[in-house]
């Protein structure tokens, strides 16, 4: 599983209220919610971004709000993975159990910049800039987090888990 | 090996002798919460599964506390969504306007929290709760759905830090007050998947109004959850609200920590935080000349009775400026009549405060006193990020109810000290 685009580059605490401000949280259609999605970060987000593209930030993106909104709207604008130095943890879970493949890689970050066109393997845990030619490991996901994603998200795999 | 309080709760629920650090357990929950906002996501999740039955009906809480009473025509069509859910599933706990509270003082005070519980809820702030002893934390819709079908939720046992209280707050110094300061200290992910274990003796002077308000903004550190240990103090409280008999876990004495901080309550100041993060916080000497447009008292940070008593003290007889528009929301029933007996909402309208219904509406920037561009709020609430009020534009300060009434008098940043009774 790879995917590829071109990275949209934020900084630190980019924090669930920018990704999906409340005046929005109406409505749990998720493509009313991408609409909207980094807002009032990035007002031209919306308009750029293209299937496949790639979310780069510095740490503890996606803290604040449990709003599961928040990795909807960016897995439903398009955005193939999130790659940032660290996550808020609520987000973290939220982006697996509803698969939206997010990746922890601090020295990725410092080498993407915005626009830059990035790739991620991620059975492998490869990022690469391809505009640059930089290459990194990320730490892949634990094995646990490997089967519920291979079983499509955590309510396929409770399904086979637990409840059987 | 030794554990902390909060892996013992873990470890009991999930039946097992010992958890460390980092270990993935699937544990039994003895609550699963929602509100109007996440909700009806999880609904849509849960029909996934293709079961009729939730787990146990005793055990879900559902809440409409964000966007009501009802702000708009989707708002009230996610609501009908819960209501209907609730109904159809005979959940025991869904609180209808009238009786609805902010979820996270509405559970506690229905008995819904027991010490030694192990909870989750699709909100943020849900570990609130560790101020009476339980293991709370705040999880997303998807996780929510799992739960409501299997009463089960996976976690990643958390790491712990330690908070040693020592001394008492002073005068106008507040639980809002030390965490704000802790946050500010350690920075908006300085407790990223760890646990909060506040101990010391200086524990005892905080009372539970103060404590439910230092867990809930644990998240505003990244914690996974904030806790405090089972005393007199949370025994007193148990036993007037829930019926169950407390479970008491007790840190083991040679529990690891990966880093302990000594704070002594009696050296804090009233505590600001700035735009556009809570821990970009400021003692009230170091504040300057911030003139402000609205006030906000209450939420499920501050929306207790203690903190309306505090705030009635400070406005008692005297008029807000009036180039501020001064909201108060007691965050439940039980407290708004309370507050009624108390003569307190009476002190705040005499003042020119507005008191509103029970809701989260303000605090969010859902309704009932959103900010336009370029104005600034001070608010008893836990967020000031970007456009978290309002407008993008606009700006949001965190304090403790002391500083916002006497912010609320003044029409700038104030401190209650300097406010004359």
């Amino acid at each position: 599983m790879k995917a590829q685009g071109k990275a949209f580059r934020y900084g630190e605490n980019v924090d669930t209220d920018v990704i999906i401000p409340a005046r929005y949280l109406n409505t749990s259609d998720a493509k009313e919610l991408a609409s909207h999605c980094m807002e009032d970060l990035d007002a031209t987000f919306v308009k750029k971004v293209q299937l496949g593209d790639i979310i780069v930030a510095e740490r503890n993106f996606g803290c604040g709000s449990s709003r599961e909104h928040a990795p909807l709207a960016i897995k439903t604008a398009g955005i193939s993975c999130v790659i940032a130095s660290s996550f808020a943890r609520i987000f973290y879970r939220n982006a697996i159990n509803i698969g939206l493949p997010i990746m922890e890689c601090e020295a990725a970050v410092a080498g993407i910049k915005m626009g830059d066109n990035v790739s991620v393997e991620f059975t492998k845990g490869v990022i690469t800039n391809e505009t640059t030619g930089e290459r990194w490991s990320a730490e892949p996901f634990p094995p646990f987090i490997q089967k519920m994603i291979s079983a499509d998200g955590l309510i396929q795999y409770l399904q086979q888990e637990v409840l059987s | 090996m030794s554990m902390t309080m909060s892996q013992k709760i873990l470890a009991a629920h999930a039946n097992v002798d010992q958890v460390r650090p980092g270990q993935l357990i699937m544990a039994d929950l003895d609550l699963v919460l929602g509100n109007d906002i996440t909700s009806p996501v999880a609904i849509k999740e849960f029909a996934k599964f293709g079961i009729d039955a939730v787990f146990d009906t005793s055990k879900i809480a559902l809440v409409p506390d964000h966007f009501t009473p009802n702000k708009d025509i989707k708002a009230a069509q996610q609501c009908k969504m819960m209501r209907e859910f609730a109904y159809d599933k005979k959940i025991e706990h869904y609180f209808e306007i009238g009786q609805m509270g902010i979820e996270h003082a509405l559970l506690p005070e229905q008995g819904l929290v027991n010490a030694g519980d192990l909870i989750i809820g699709a909100d943020s702030h849900t570990c609130t709760y560790g101020a009476l002893g339980a293991f709370s934390t705040g999880v997303g819709s998807t996780d929510m759905a799992a739960a409501m079908a299997t009463g089960k939720a996976w976690f990643k046992v958390p790491s712990a830090l330690c908070f040693n209280l020592t001394g008492k707050l002073p005068p106008w110094v507040s639980g809002k007050d030390l965490i704000l300061h802790i946050i500010g200290m350690i920075g908006v992910d300085g407790a990223l998947y760890k646990s909060m274990e506040f101990t010391g003796e200086g524990v005892a002077s905080l009372n539970i109004d103060d404590r439910f308000t230092i867990c809930n903004m644990a998240i505003e550190a990244g914690a996974k959850n904030g806790i405090f240990g089972v005393d007199g103090v949370a025994i007193a409280y148990l036993g007037a609200h829930c019926k169950r008999t407390p479970l008491v876990f007790q840190a083991d004495e040679d529990a690891e920590y990966e880093r302990t901080y000594d704070i002594d309550l009696a050296t804090l100041r009233p505590t600001v935080a700035f735009p556009h993060l809570p821990d970009n916080t400021r003692t009230i000497d170091e504040v300057g000349q911030i003139k402000i447009d609205q006030v906000v008292i209450g939420s499920c940070t501050n929306g207790r009775i203690s903190d309306l008593r505090i705030a009635a003290k400070i406005l008692k007889g005297k008029k807000v400026n009036p180039t501020v528009r001064t909201i108060v929301f007691p965050a439940t029933q039980e407290i708004y009549l309370q507050a009624m007996d108390e003569g307190l909402l009476k002190i705040f309208v005499q003042a020119g405060a507005v008191v509103s219904t029970p809701t989260c509406g303000p605090c969010l920037g859902g309704h009932m006193g959103i900010l336009a561009e370029g104005e600034r709020a001070v608010a008893t609430t836990n967020r000031n990020f970007v456009g978290r009020m309002g407008h993008p534009q606009s700006e949001v300060y965190l304090a403790s109810p002391a500083v916002a009434a006497a912010s609320a008098l003044t029409g700038y940043i104030s401190n209650p000290e300097s406010i004359e009774e």
